[in-house]
């Protein structure tokens, strides 16, 4: 971490006249359009060296924490290692160079990657069908709803329009179903984590289209009745949306298709380990069962046989007429799913296993080095999954530390924060993932270095100004929304 | 183990701590039934230097064709230097900027990239990117819904030049809340809006114009936009962000401007890659700014007074607002945009507007070498950018594929949806003269043969 915040903008590096002259082509000829079409204004994109631009973005890199660079145990985003070959394959120049729209004569290649990777995610999904084009999760969500909604319509089936979210669901899940023009129905959790069971039964009933959940659930635990919540629903009328954020603490272990879910989005970008980048690109496929077949959104990938050999090629409108359509302008973020194929090709059938036993040992073995170092879990009579919540809800009381301290005082030890305040239900919660490519020296680490804080709390140090070693300390969020500032005015200079 | 760190000391340890006997015991709130023994079609691990040839081998067989597609992706040399930054693991692996203090390098290139694009469109404020050109349509049009609350329809009039695919996800995203997608009528001769049939009688929410259009041409927008917003509508316009550096941008369209641009950010330093992850822009008007989905970074102070930057207005977003967010939309394409600012920065102004030239130029080259060919003319008249729509007589879906096995990947089918044989030819920089005059050639020889 370059802790020294270079406050200048590429914009302050911007002269006049300067330029990457080796990055554009030569060709001076000028478009013959009509002058009333041509701007005559010129857009201020920086003017500045290739050298300069290069610096620029390689020390603005340096003032970000990464996995690569330090332990981030985000609870629910799964921050595990990105293997780097995943990345170079996928951007093999004949991937990455390849048109969308080329024939798939050219992409067979492409195409039996995408369909093993369909054949894969099947298996540990326990589904009967794969469609890769959501973007991300959420949009596999919608995708989900989507299809719910079609399949009852299809059915003459219009009066289902609720969709039952647990208290503690994603905030993805809610917005969800109101983008598919659904309503929604919140039920609370119970003491130790599970659903309560009695309010879902008051819940369900002709309305219902059907329900969301996160299994492990968002309070990093298993659903202990899911089979029993499956028929419920199911008796209702309804469908189970399976939320695949969490799959990373079952991969190999237990699959949504058995435990009676219907339809499930999975994010690549969390158990498949494809990059966060920052902020995205997420990857969302979604895999249903046989009734939702149908409706999967196109295009998905088919196998044929041409000549004597297997052929790929795109399933679209024709082949899908009930399909509930295209989320993309091509086909989703297909270089992403190329990653991913790499990152399961390596881990294998037994690594998809391995994946979840060490995911959940890190959590359980860190879960309770911490409640060993004082901290009390949230849920602390359950085993975790791959995740586990700490509640401070004592420490804001004795000591005024809240989780937010914490996590800011955690920065200043060179380890990002854990997930913060989410689930809302749980007062002052730290959301915790360590992943299964952590070390246990890491976890050792971390574990004295909330120990130090929390002592250092008991003896009367306050964490509200940290953190101190950043780039910059905490910043002024009221001003930020008040005094928008959301693009540089080159007047300013 | 691949990508476990654990020795089996480790392990013992670990499991001691916990007081379990076993890995398997750390399951054992799992109904027994659900546990599976093993998987059944995922095949056993390969290594890195087996995949990696599985994967050379598999990328050869897609080839390196000669590209004129473009229809809504572009190829465009991307300096080296755009990925190898993009990919440093501070950025590849770094996740959303929660955390400011720890995200200020994600953080102030994407206030960077909000800059840009504002500057590029002409408009005031920018988000942090949607996931795709397509569902940006579908974003912009929801918005155009909240904002334009006079407007009592859900009706959205599509410009006849707006891309179907675009139209399809717009439809497939919104339609569940009620919102419909209309064409306004096309001018045969043009390609463009047939101003004699507007009628004032439509009540749109909002209008949607594509410019350069799906075909290639370019629109009277500034008419366009006036009548729009006579009908009361919202204008939401979706641009080629390499044409901005040379078109008028939304901005300054008629009178008022548009009010919302939208668009594929691909052409901006994003590798083609089968079609994604690329990412949507999208600008608006400042009195927008509020009902704009999607992350927003925006400038501030920290306690010391000094300048840095933050996720802002987040009370829009699902995960403070749940089911009245909005959108549902968690992630934008972080890592597409940090490519895009990096690509930006090391153009400029002049070398996006070489790039764009050189297009233009190339494009012009193949069109008039195409078009000197019996049997082949300009399906539409008037000016265009970099693609550029071919009327033929003779079916296109053969003769591209006789091009595909020269390795010629020449254009895309616009049959369907010019109701005629017809196709889209693009030709950007990255061609040379032999490319073109061999592309030439080739159609030529199959159209005599």
């Amino acid at each position: 971490m370059n802790n020294k915040l270079d406050s200048n903008l590429i914009f302050d590096k911007s002269r006049t006249g300067r330029r990457a002259y080796a990055q554009a082509p030569s060709n001076l000829a000028t478009a013959a359009i009509p002058a009333s079409m041509l701007r005559t204004d010129k857009p201020r994109l920086p003017e500045t060296s290739e050298l300069q631009t290069v610096r620029h973005f390689t020390r603005l890199s340096q003032m970000n924490f990464s996995i690569d660079t330090q332990f981030y145990p985000l609870g629910s985003c799964t921050m595990k290692y990105n293997p780097r070959a995943c990345n170079a394959l996928a951007l093999l120049p004949e991937f990455a160079g390849r048109h969308p729209l080329a024939p798939s004569s050219h992409g067979q290649g492409f195409l039996t990657c995408m369909y093993d990777l369909q054949e894969m995610l099947k298996d540990v999904t326990g589904m009967k069908g794969v469609s890769l084009t959501p973007m991300a999760g959420a949009q596999g969500e919608l995708a989900g709803v989507a299809m719910i909604k079609a399949y009852h319509d299809a059915r003459g089936d219009h009066e289902r329009t609720e969709i039952i979210c647990p208290d503690a669901a994603h905030g993805t899940n809610p917005a969800t179903a109101t983008m598919c023009g659904c309503t929604v129905v919140e039920i609370p959790t119970g003491a130790e984590g599970d659903i309560d069971f009695d309010a879902l039964q008051q819940a369900v009933g002709p309305k219902t289209a059907g329900i969301m959940l996160t299994n492990p659930s968002t309070l990093g635990v298993f659903e202990r009745r899911i089979k029993e919540v499956a028929d419920v629903v199911h008796n209702a009328g309804g469908l189970l949306y399976y939320d695949g954020a969490n799959l990373n603490a079952i991969l190999g272990k237990v699959r949504p298709g058995d435990m009676g879910f219907d339809v499930i989005h999975m994010n690549l970008h969390k158990t498949f380990s494809t990059p966060h980048g920052g902020g995205g690109p997420g990857s969302g496929a979604v895999g249903v069962n046989d009734r939702l077949l149908p409706f999967m959104p196109i295009p998905v990938v088919g196998k044929s046989e041409r000549e004597g050999a297997d052929f790929y090629d795109w399933l679209a409108e024709d082949d899908l007429p009930q399909s509930i359509g295209r989320l993309s302008g091509f086909m989703g973020n297909s270089g992403v799913l190329l990653r991913a194929y790499v990152y399961m090709r390596m881990l294998g059938r037994a690594g998809m296993e391995r994946v979840a036993e060490f995911a959940t040992l890190n959590a359980n073995y860190l879960a309770v080095r911490l409640r060993e170092a004082g901290f009390e879990l949230a849920f602390p009579t359950r085993r975790a999954s791959h995740e586990f919540i700490v509640t401070l809800k004592q420490e804001a009381k004795t000591l005024n530390l809240t989780a937010m301290d914490i996590a800011k005082a955690l920065l200043d030890k060179n380890y990002h924060a854990p997930t913060t305040y989410f689930p809302l239900l749980v007062p002052e919660c730290l959301l915790i993932e360590p992943t299964e490519t952590e070390s246990k020296e890491t976890l050792d680490n971390f574990v004295a270095a909330m120990l130090e804080i929390a002592t250092a709390a008991k003896n009367g140090t306050e964490f509200k100004d940290a953190p101190y070693t950043m780039p910059v300390r905490r910043l002024d969020d009221v001003k930020a929304a008040r005094q928008l500032d959301l693009a540089y005015r080159h007047e300013e200079t | 183990m691949p990508f476990i760190p654990h020795t089996e000391k480790d392990t013992r340890e670990m499991l001691a701590a916990i007081g379990a006997s076993s890995i398997e015991e750390l399951f054992d709130e799992i109904p027994k039934e659900l546990m599976i023994d093993s998987l059944q079609h995922v095949p056993e691990s390969v290594n890195e230097m087996e995949i990696s040839r599985l994967m050379r081998q598999r990328a050869r067989m897609d080839g390196s064709p000669s590209c004129f597609i473009g229809a809504g992706a572009y190829e465009h040399h991307i300096p080296t230097a755009v990925w190898d930054i993009a990919t440093r693991g501070e950025f590849y692996s770094a996740y959303t900027p929660y955390q400011a203090e720890a995200s200020q390098g994600t953080l102030q290139t994407i206030y960077e990239y909000q800059t840009m694009i504002t500057e590029l469109t002409g408009l005031d404020v920018s988000n942090a990117s949607l996931y795709d050109g397509a569902s940006a349509l579908a974003e912009a049009s929801l918005m155009a819904v909240r904002t334009n609350r006079r407007v009592k329809t859900r009706r959205i009039l599509l410009a006849p030049g707006v891309n179907p695919v675009y139209e399809q996800v717009a439809m497939a995203i919104a339609g569940a809340q009620g919102l419909t997608f209309e064409r306004l009528a096309q001018d045969a001769a043009s390609g463009n809006v047939d101003f004699d049939a507007l009628s004032p009688d439509r009540e749109p929410v909002a209008v949607v114009l594509q410019q350069p259009s799906f075909a290639g041409t370019l629109e009277d927008v500034d008419r366009l936009t006036d009548w729009a917003h006579a009908q009361g509508a919202v204008v939401i316009s979706i641009v080629n962000p390499t044409s901005l550096a040379l078109l008028r941008p939304p901005g300054q369209w008629g009178e008022e401007g548009a009010d919302i641009a939208c668009g594929e950010g691909q052409p901006l330093g994003v590798p083609m890659s089968s079609g994604g992850p690329y990412f949507g822009f999208m600008t608006c008007k400042q009195k927008h700014v509020r009902q704009m989905p999607g992350r927003i970074v925006g400038r501030t102070t920290d306690l010391d007074g000094n300048p840095g930057f933050a996720l802002t207005l987040q009370a829009r977003e699902q995960h403070i607002r749940r089911s009245k967010a909005t959108s549902n939309i968690c992630t934008n394409q972080g890592l597409m945009v940090t490519a895009s600012t990096i690509y930006m920065s090391l153009l400029g102004y002049e070398g996006l507007v070489n790039v764009a030239n050189a297009s233009h130029a190339n494009t012009t080259r193949l069109a008039a070498g195409l078009c000197a060919i019996e049997g082949i003319e300009r399906l539409y008249r008037g000016p265009y950018f970099h693609e550029v729509a071919l009327r033929l007589e003779r079916p296109v879906a053969p003769l591209l594929t006789e091009l595909a096995e020269r390795n010629i990947l020449g254009g895309f089918d616009l049959t369907a949806f010019a109701g005629q044989d017809a196709l889209l030819v693009c030709a950007t920089e990255t061609k040379t003269d032999a490319d073109i005059d061999a592309y030439v050639a080739a159609v030529a020889e199959i159209i005599r043969a």
